[in-house]
């Protein structure tokens, strides 16, 4: 049985469960980690530079393009006239710096792991989508699910986000420089939110881990998310990324709220079917 | 999943035909069964815009049933004789297709009295009647409905739209969007979802008086905001209204003769995006319908959940 309790992680809220039961954790080898490469991923080299011009492109022959150009070794691709369409940059598995110059529609920057992201309109629904790792950074608003089930890496909204933001979220942080809709970090597992702005109605719910961080008001929490304190951690973590998320935004992170799970519903593997009804 | 669209310009006319062509077609993977429009003109001075239907299109897809042709000419003679003996007067009549009709008539009597009088007529459904507004459905994509009733032109302060894929209901222009809120004159209604207490309010609603054409769950909406108008509610207080009595996942559009309305459920489950400027108003269920009339780069946003907004042309 792995336990990571004493971690300064722990401290911060993260991943707090003994693990026991069924729930196992693998640590990763950080040789095998080293040496993992995806098929289809290449190198790329950062100088080299160009440019996609969307405009009478269809999303699959834009995203064919994208991994054509970056087995030529290109690393830093700018899309034009992106015109919203959908699922534009999906599926990037190495290093790359794509710079969108406009919206994108639902979907865009999908299931990557890696790619250092700028979009410098909109994101309609469901951006970055299931994110291992890398930077994503919206200068305006997004839509709904933004950041839903990433497992690592940075989101960033300048602008405000639609509801369900972080739904199912595995890891990695979210920051949302305005506000925030219904069900933030719905069922959300591992991570954090950051929202400087205001939150709607059942922030976290049915949250089983991780952390959530609101400047601005809470309309009302979910069912099982709970205040808890902020700690001088919190507060050096929260000015660090915020650092890093290049929000310009004086916040006074010691008044921010800070929400965790309660508990209560968490785990349900240990509880008989009628704890469960009284859990919620 | 359907798609649903809406533009209004403050203080102007402009070619919402047009618009709202592009718009809905750049919504075509949302919904390819059918295409309605609701569109605002100039209107005819005094008198009533009527579009009705006889018939259904039959075409390939459709689920309607099909019927020999030989019997709209008969009912549309029914039609004018009925609103001869109401009082009524047709001032202007035009054949769109086989079985739909535009009518201009002048008529001082009770809409309703008029209404009922007109689709006692077998298989004769008002789409819209009103002084501004023109409502269009049929089979098809946005470019062939509105290659087939002219609509590209249509000069106009404001209108919404609708791609639906047929799921409740099927494939015919009675359950197309959009729907008018029978019986008053320029109120229409487009949605996107599902309500889940459809029966019950259906039921509550007919008890009162109040007529489904259809068993589209969408036309709830548009026979609830009109049993709340005719009670006397704003239109903005009868939309707020909706959102505690309908149940459901849902975001739709409502338009009156002057006014564009959205709601959103309080779940925000179905997508809408709008762009809000001084001088227009765009709204979609995908930001790339908005695109298709504005190119340039615009700010847009997510309207959030429970959220009702109203706007004047």
């Amino acid at each position: 049985m792995a336990s990571i309790k004493g971690h300064k992680s722990s401290e911060m809220g993260l991943h707090e469960e003994v693990l026991t039961g069924r729930t196992q954790q693998v640590f990763f080898n950080p040789e095998e980690s080293e040496n993992f490469f995806y098929h289809d991923a290449y190198d790329v080299d950062f100088n080299k530079r160009t440019e996609i011009d969307a405009k009478d492109i269809e999303c699959l022959d834009i995203n064919r393009k994208i991994k054509e150009l970056m087995s030529q070794g290109y690393g830093t691709i700018v899309i034009k006239n992106p015109g919203s369409k959908h699922s534009i940059g999906v599926g990037i598995l190495n290093k790359l710096n794509l710079i969108v110059e406009g919206s994108l529609g639902y979907f865009g920057i999908g299931s990557v792991d890696g790619p250092n992201v700028r979009i410098s309109g909109r994101v309609g629904w469901s951006c970055a989508e299931n994110m291992m790792a890398g930077k994503v950074v919206v200068e305006k608003n997004a839509g709904s699910c933004f950041g839903a089930a990433i497992r690592g890496g940075d989101l960033i909204c300048k602008g405000s986000v639609g509801a369900r933001s972080g739904i199912d979220m595995k890891g990695g942080t979210i920051i949302v420089g305005g506000d925030a809709g219904a069900f933030t970090g719905f069922m959300m597992q591992r991570g954090r939110i950051v929202i400087l702005g205001d939150v709607g109605p059942n922030l976290a719910d049915s949250l089983y881990d991780g952390t959530i961080f609101v400047g601005g008001n809470i309309k009302s929490l979910g069912a099982d998310a709970v205040e808890a304190e902020m700690t001088d951690l919190d507060v050096d973590w929260l000015k660090r990324k915020l650092k890093v998320a290049e929000i310009d935004k004086k916040v006074d992170f010691k008044k921010m709220t800070k929400i965790v799970s309660g508990k209560k519903l968490w785990n349900y593997d240990n509880l008989e079917p009628s704890e469960r009804k009284g859990a919620i | 999943m359907c798609g649903i669209a809406g533009i209004i310009h403050r203080g102007n006319s402009n070619n919402v035909g047009g618009e709202m062509q592009k718009m809905l077609q750049s919504l075509k993977h949302r919904g390819p069964d059918s295409t309605g429009y609701a569109l605002y003109g100039e209107g005819e001075s005094n008198n009533y815009i009527l579009r009705y239907k006889v018939g259904e299109n039959v075409k390939e897809g459709t689920t309607a049933v099909k019927e020999d042709p030989s019997v709209y000419a008969a009912r549309r003679k029914e039609v004018d004789k009925k609103i001869n003996e109401v009082g009524a007067t047709i001032y202007d009549d035009e054949k769109i297709t086989d079985y739909s009709f535009r009518y201009v008539i002048s008529y001082d009597g009770d809409l309703l009295d008029l209404a009922k009088k007109i689709e006692s007529v077998e298989e004769t459904e008002i789409q819209s009647l009103g002084k501004s507004l023109e409502l269009i459905k049929d089979i098809g994509d946005a470019s062939v409905v509105a290659d087939q009733y002219s609509l590209n032109q249509f000069s106009g302060t404001h209108g919404i739209g609708h791609t639906r894929m047929a799921t409740e209901s099927g494939v015919d222009i009675r359950s197309a969007h959009p729907y008018w809120a029978y019986p008053f004159s320029d109120v229409s209604v487009v949605h996107n979802g599902q309500l889940t207490n459809y029966w019950n309010n259906r039921r509550a609603l007919e008890a009162k008086g109040m007529r489904f054409l259809s068993s589209c769950d969408s036309e709830l909406i548009a026979v609830y905001l009109a049993d709340k108008i005719r009670e006397g509610m704003d239109l903005e207080e009868a939309m707020r209204g909706s959102l505690e009595h309908l149940d459901g996942v849902f975001t739709y559009l409502v338009a009156t003769k002057d006014k564009l309305g959205m709601a959103k459920d309080t779940m925000a489950a179905k997508p809408m995006v709008l762009y809000e400027s001084d001088d227009l108003v765009a709204l979609a269920s995908e930001e790339v319908a908005i695109r298709s009339v504005m190119p340039t780069e615009i700010d847009t946003y997510d309207p959030y959940e429970g959220e009702v907004k109203v706007w004047q042309a």
